[in-house]
């Protein structure tokens, strides 16, 4: 155990659990613009499994990891969009039409997989920005400011998602359509454009956090996320529909499995246990959230589909 | 400055309006009145364009008009007040009023200009409210009046106002009409939806009632009785007063002692109160809402555990058991937020008269439902209360306000309970379906039952109670005899005046 406190095993856990955190933050702060307007969209896994090959495939063809975080970007605007249509248009039931959204991308992006590459390559991955000044920082510089781009992209998401939220006029009408959609529309203002706009801006970032894994983990495979949709959603409940809550649910995330990570090559948890370890993210996250998520109340509209004049 | 012209509204199995002329002139107060499902509602949504007429056509200011969604509305001056409030509980007084509105500040919300404004506002109609103020924090008055802010700042130069006061105290009421009145002085059209036949006739200009979704008169408010609005509006003479005969008070069936009740938002609001309640006794709760006498019901229905103090339905304890332990012991409760606690808007209206009887005998069949008997009780309730619905089978949410009202009292006084607890029975039902649960609830009395019935609406404490008792901050301030007190005395006990200081 004495091998994990030494300077270098930490920097390496500290700067591993941020590194982790990034795709789920990506897609819960997506999730919670759509649940914060009362859409609840269980889609995520599958198209963060799309946006993963898509930005996977096109940086094998193409070495340009932006190139690739861009086609994550279109992948998801378009299975946003198909969210969209299905769950306000359609006013399908929304556990049903995500499930589906899930089981279609699980599938459809092994298929692409094997007909397009079969062998998986490794790929480029991002490159290291190092902050000027910052990043000299002893322990701490290491820690935080030697990553890529896209996990300073992450993180900035944050607190532009609280300014979204409660600065905004369209902030302001999500939550409005989120609490009490009747109210909303009363007052002349579109559910179904508000409703559209959250879940394209969730799509969005789903398809940001697949390409974002795919790309740092410079690999695709078979369920590359390994359910890390479903933990997203989780951790919108977990951080009570506000970024900061929902940034802290995916740091826990990533740290927890960071240790685990550690502590496993450093040969402190037996390999036979190894299948169980890989359970302790999901499991200390459930737990967190039972006990955390009690407390805060969801948007009264969630999962409930708006008609005028009902 | 309005005219609707041969409006008609067909609902499946309804014609909620029916070849419908109404219009507005500036500066009037024109009502609109009639029984519960009668098309007020409906008319009004058309109007707002919530709903989209069959035929008929609408005119502001000679020109006609097409309205089809409340953008429309907004744009052309109309603004409505509605029945159900369409607030937005955890956002701020600011934040609703802003809702919809174009930015001062382009992306951004404006919220202090906006705040600025709602102050003014205020101050010219008399409507206070703190603009940061989230309006869950608010009490039903406050909320009223964001509700008018909202209409006034889009500059409703019509205003729809369905059952403003349904919710509201006396003293609230009083300050309504002081704005209205000064919004009409402005030459405001206002429509105004209400039971109160007091209130119509203390502020209308012109009354027209609606039957069966068809206008059946239109009169001005000069030569205008309660007698002949009622009349009216049913058809048939209308008895504002019960009758009833003296009580026979027999033993003690809802004991209370020492109660204690905290409140959501911390605090005691009911301390150390003592109630008993006999058997063939009716005793009004009169009292401003807001003084405990919710909170009283709740615990007593086992739906709020007091931290003090002990409840005994005919000599068994109740406090600690469930809501369902506590209906067997011999209660039956007409919660007040009957939209929210007391009916499932997605259940037919048969199921909702079902569900508290789900597991009586007389409804299954070797475990089964045995819809055919299900069915005639049902009817037969719904009959006997005359709640409107084209049929058993429809969902309670298309019903009109004051029917869905009238479903759960249908429901809850189908048994004979030890102990009836009834919150503001009345509340939105119209004055022929008031006259029958008042007669009923006597009936009930005189069946043995021991009734507490909370009330705001001080006619109805004093026509129907035996004894009143008058609560405030969470404590009875007093009981008084119906018959020889009178209403002033109440009121100053309802404001806090001991009983003793009044005489
Ligand atoms: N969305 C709807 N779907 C089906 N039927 C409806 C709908 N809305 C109203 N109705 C029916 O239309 C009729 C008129 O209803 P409305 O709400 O206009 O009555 P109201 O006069 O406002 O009554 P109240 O005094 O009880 O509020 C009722 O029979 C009601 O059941
Ligand atoms: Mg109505």
């Amino acid at each position: 155990m004495s091998d994990f406190f030494t300077e270098a095993v930490l920097i390496a856990t500290v700067a591993g659990g941020i590194r982790l955190a990034v795709p789920l933050l990506f897609a819960s702060l997506g999730e919670m613009f759509g649940q914060r307007s009362g859409v609840l969209n269980l889609g995520v896994d599958g198209v963060m499994l799309l946006g993963a090959f898509g930005g996977y495939y096109a940086v094998l063809k193409t070495d340009n990891v932006w190139l690739g975080l861009l086609v994550g970007v279109a992948i998801g605007v378009v299975f946003g969009l198909i969210t969209a249509v299905m769950s306000v248009t359609l006013k399908a039931e929304q556990g049903i039409s995500g499930i589906g959204i899930y089981l279609f991308g699980l599938g459809f992006s092994d298929l692409l997989f094997q007909k397009w590459v079969g062998t998986p390559l490794p790929i480029k991955a991002f490159p290291k920005i190092n902050i000027p000044v910052l990043s000299d920082i002893p322990i701490i510089g290491e820690m935080l400011f030697r990553h890529s781009a896209v996990v300073y992209i992450a993180f900035a998401a944050v607190p532009l998602s609280m300014f979204i939220i409660n600065r905004t006029n369209f902030g302001m009408k999500i939550r409005a359509v989120g609490e009490n959609p009747e109210a909303a529309d009363s007052l002349g203002v579109s559910v179904t454009k508000v409703r559209y706009a959250t879940l394209i801006i969730g799509g969005l970032l789903a398809g940001v956090a697949g390409a974002a894994l795919a790309i740092d983990l410079k690999i695709f495979q078979q369920n590359l996320t390994n359910a890390a949709g479903f933990i997203a959603i989780a951790l919108v409940y977990f951080g009570a529909w506000r970024p900061l809550g929902v940034m802290g649910g995916a740091l826990l995330y990533g740290f927890v499995n960071s240790i685990v990570l550690q502590l496993k090559t450093l040969g402190i948890i037996p390999r036979s246990w190894s299948d169980i370890a890989a359970m302790a993210p999901a499991i200390v996250t459930i737990l967190a959230l039972v006990i955390v998520a009690q407390r805060f109340k969801p948007p009264a509209a969630l999962t409930k589909p708006f008609e005028r004049g009902r | 400055m309005l005219e609707m012209r041969g409006i008609t509204k067909r609902f499946p199995g309804v014609l909620a309006s029916d070849n419908v002329d109404f219009d507005v002139f500036p500066g009037e107060v024109h009502t609109l009145l009639g029984e519960n499902g009668a098309g007020k509602s409906t008319l009004m949504k058309i109007l707002y364009g919530l709903y989209e007429a069959d035929e008929g056509e609408v005119r502001l200011h000679g020109e006609p008009l097409s309205i089809k969604n409340p953008t429309d509305a907004i744009t052309h001056g109309i603004g409505m007040i509605h029945q159900h409030f369409m607030l937005v509980p955890p956002l701020t007084v600011a934040e609703n009023v802003a809702l919809g509105l174009k930015s001062s500040r382009g992306v951004l919300t404006d919220l202090d200009a906006v705040s600025e404004r709602i102050v003014e506002l205020g101050e010219t109609y008399g409507l206070h409210v703190d603009p940061s103020a989230p309006i869950w924090q608010m009490a039903v008055g406050e909320q009223q009046r964001v509700e008018i802010i909202k209409a006034l700042y889009r500059e409703a130069k019509l205003l729809i106002l369905d059952e403003p006061t349904a919710v509201l105290t006396p003293q609230e009421v009083d300050q309504l009409f002081v704005t209205l009145r000064q919004l009409k002085d402005d030459g405001c059209g206002l429509i105004f939806i209400s039971h109160k036949l007091h209130e119509v006739l203390a502020l209308s200009t012109r009354i027209t009632v609606l039957r069966h979704g068809k206008v059946t008169g239109s009169v001005p408010v000069e030569g205008a009785t309660r007698e002949s609005l009622a009349q009216m509006m049913v058809g048939r003479a209308v008895k504002l007063a019960p009758d009833k005969t003296e009580a026979k008070p027999g033993n003690v069936a809802l004991k209370i002692r020492g109660l204690r009740v905290a409140r959501d938002r911390g605090g005691d609001g009911v301390r150390d109160l003592d109630l008993d309640v006999h058997a063939g006794e009716i005793l009004g709760v009169a009292g401003v809402s807001g003084n405990g006498q919710m909170l009283l019901a709740e615990a007593i229905a086992g739906l709020r555990a007091p931290s003090a103090g002990s409840i005994e339905i005919a000599g068994t304890e109740v406090v600690g058991m469930t809501p369902k332990q506590v209906r067997t012991t011999g209660l039956a409760y007409v919660p007040e937020k009957r939209m929210k606690d007391g009916a499932i808007g997605d259940f037919t209206v048969s199921e909702n008269i079902l569900l508290i009887d789900h597991n009586d005998e007389h409804y299954l069949n070797h475990g089964l439902f045995d819809f055919g008997a299900i069915k005639k009780h049902s009817r037969q309730l719904v009959d006997e209360y005359t709640v409107k619905t084209p049929t058993l089978d429809t969902p309670a949410r298309n019903l009109s306000g004051g029917n869905i009202q009238k479903m759960i009292i249908a429901r809850e006084l189908s048994g004979t309970p030890e102990v009836l607890v009834a919150a503001q029975p009345t509340r939105g039902v119209d004055i022929g379906a008031a006259e029958y649960i008042h007669t009923r609830l006597i009936k009930q009395r005189d069946e043995d039952t021991a009734i507490l019935m909370i009330s705001e609406d001080l006619d109805e404490v004093f026509g129907v109670s035996d004894r009143v008792a008058v609560m405030y901050e969470g404590q009875v301030m007093g009981i008084v005899d119906p018959r020889t007190a009178t209403r002033e005395e109440v009121g100053l006990m309802m404001a806090g005046v001991e009983q003793d200081e009044t005489a």
